[in-house]
């Protein structure tokens, strides 16, 4: 397997194009707006794309693509600048190694290692804030935002549908 | 040359591994960009270039996509007013009632509390210039608790800046940028806020967690607080004025003192930005306020005798303490005049208190006058 073999898979379509949405989605989600005096979720969209790219095929844009990504939540949201960033790629390295276990299982298990790679992406994130502000986080609100991402995983799977067999040497 | 008649055309990298070496590059920068990331420490260079041309970016994007939520918002709200526009008179009317009664009590609270301050020569907090702005953006996650105001460096505003709503403190100003400021709530993981309960006057620090509720870390003293006691700012260290509300205290579940916040009892929309620095500011201003005064005329109040109504009514107001009402706009510093003023012969307390003690007896104020013309 070598890159000359490489079949293009055109990236701004299955990393581009995803990425600018999860951001979009992030900036909505970022509004003071309450409803029945409730506040929305906070969900983290983009474990979505973090989670469907290691999934589709290995590659070397994609973790600068899920870099990218977690810089901009940290800036957006205001956390340490690193954060977010660190704890997506902690999910999509361990999401890769684990590649070959998962292709081709079922939805519901499918589901199930989404929120797996989500729950290794909140631990990452609560053990580097521990010991960044030298406190524990609420593991309450930590939990709050795990439910709802793990929510978000219909959209990875239409990813993954979408360009799971776009590369042949990857199926 | 062409790439594949070099002679490292034909060398064979598997794809796997190149991923792999990527995703070590970007791990190093991720471990780079947050171990060298200060944003707790309140510094304008901390925050960093590269988080105020995004909050920049971010202030009028988000604002824009708040206009439509705000907008519905506001029709909701009119029309709930128009069809509850009695049942809301009824209460309105109930509630003028009792504030009326209590106006008499505040009154007559203020004219003590103001002799005493006379007596004791006790040093008021002049007011604080305040900034209004409204929140653009809201983060909520476990994280990181921040919002994002469209009011930045063109209002005066700078890090450190206490931050408060309708209700109570919401948090302090971390960065400023043009059009943009990033408030560091209560909740966050890095907030540490000096407070007091306000029964007991203990002192503890307010510590967030990222959860809706602060804890009260530090607490001294037998059974320093109970259920429902009021939470003030406690001024101490200088970062914040004193009694700033904050909220209430309750017991949590992991049987820790925390903090429902008074902000929260309504949506923080509209914040107001204290341009609060430190206390040497307070004092400036209270020279300021005294270079301001006019010179005491050539023979004072005789002791005994009853204060004509006419120098009441030109007699300097008192200072007021700090309070969440106080609006006063930012104002630039004024050059001052190149005659130098004349300044008064002596403070105003050392004046006050012969007046002050003589007033109870010769004409006690009566309870609907005026407050502000009333001389003590």
């Amino acid at each position: 397997m070598s890159l000359s073999a490489a079949r293009p898979l055109d990236p701004w379509r299955w990393l581009g194009f995803p990425m600018l949405q999860c951001l979009g989605w992030t900036l909505l989600f970022g509004i003071p707006l309450r409803v029945f005096t409730l506040q929305l979720p906070e969900p983290v969209f983009c474990m979505v794309p973090a989670f469907a790219w290691a999934v589709i095929r290995p590659s070397i844009m994609a973790p600068f693509g899920v870099l990218l990504m977690g810089l901009f939540l940290d800036i957006f949201w205001g956390a340490p600048v690193g954060l977010w960033a660190l704890s997506l790629l902690t999910a999509y390295g361990v999401v890769l190694l684990c590649r070959n276990w998962m292709v081709g299982q079922s939805r519901p298990m499918m589901w199930a290692w989404f929120a797996a790679a989500c729950a290794i992406a909140s631990l990452a994130g609560f053990l580097f804030t521990r010991l960044d502000a030298r406190a524990s986080p609420s593991l309450i609100a930590v939990a709050w935002q795990f439910l709802a991402t793990i929510l978000l995983y219909p959209f990875a799977h239409r990813l993954i549908d979408r360009f799971e067999d776009a590369d042949v040497r990857f199926r | 040359m062409a790439f594949r008649e070099s002679p490292f055309g034909e060398l064979k990298v598997p794809l796997a591994w190149t991923a792999a070496v990527a995703l070590i590059v970007a791990v190093v920068v991720a471990v780079a960009l947050l171990m060298s990331d200060r944003r707790e420490t309140f510094q304008s260079e901390a925050y960093g270039v590269t988080r105020q041309v995004g909050d920049a970016v971010a202030a009028p994007v988000s604002g824009a996509l708040a206009a439509p939520g705000r907008w519905t918002g506001l029709g909701m709200e009119s029309l709930r007013d128009y069809l509850f526009a009695v049942s809301e008179n009824r209460r309105l009317k109930a509630e003028l009632e009792e504030a009326r009664q209590w106006r008499d009590v505040a009154i007559a609270l203020r004219d003590t509390n103001d002799r005493y301050k006379s007596l004791l020569g006790l040093k008021t907090e002049p007011p604080i210039p305040m900034v209004a702005a409204r929140t653009v953006t809201d983060s909520r996650g476990p994280f990181a608790n921040t919002r994002l105001a469209n009011a930045g460096v063109e209002k005066n505003i700078q890090p450190g800046n206490p931050v408060m709503s309708e209700s109570g403190l919401v948090g302090r100003v971390i960065g400023v940028t043009r059009g943009a400021s990033r408030i560091l709530l209560l909740t966050d993981i890095a907030s540490r806020t000096p407070v007091m309960i306000d029964r007991t006057n203990a002192r503890a620090i307010l510590t967030g967690d990222g959860g809706p509720n602060p804890k009260l870390d530090y607490l001294r003293g037998k059974e320093p607080v109970k259920q429902g006691d009021r939470v003030l700012t406690s001024g101490d260290g200088g970062v914040l004025p004193r009694g700033l509300p904050v909220g209430v205290a309750v017991k949590g579940l992991d049987g820790r003192w925390r903090v429902i916040l008074a902000s929260d009892a309504a949506p923080i929309d509209f914040v107001r930005i204290l341009l609060f620095q430190d206390f040497s500011q307070l004092e400036k201003a209270q020279r300021e306020e005294l270079d301001r005064m006019p010179p005491p005329p050539p023979s004072g109040p005789v002791e005994g005798v009853a204060t004509p109504p006419g120098a009441a009514a030109v007699a300097p107001k008192p200072p007021t303490t700090i309070t969440a009402t106080t609006v006063t706009p930012p104002k630039p510093a004024a050059p001052r005049a190149a005659t130098p003023k004349p300044r008064p012969v002596t403070p105003k307390p050392a004046v006050r208190p012969a007046a002050s003690a003589a007033a109870p007896a010769i004409a006690p104020p009566p309870a609907a006058a005026a407050p502000a013309e009333v001389p003590f």
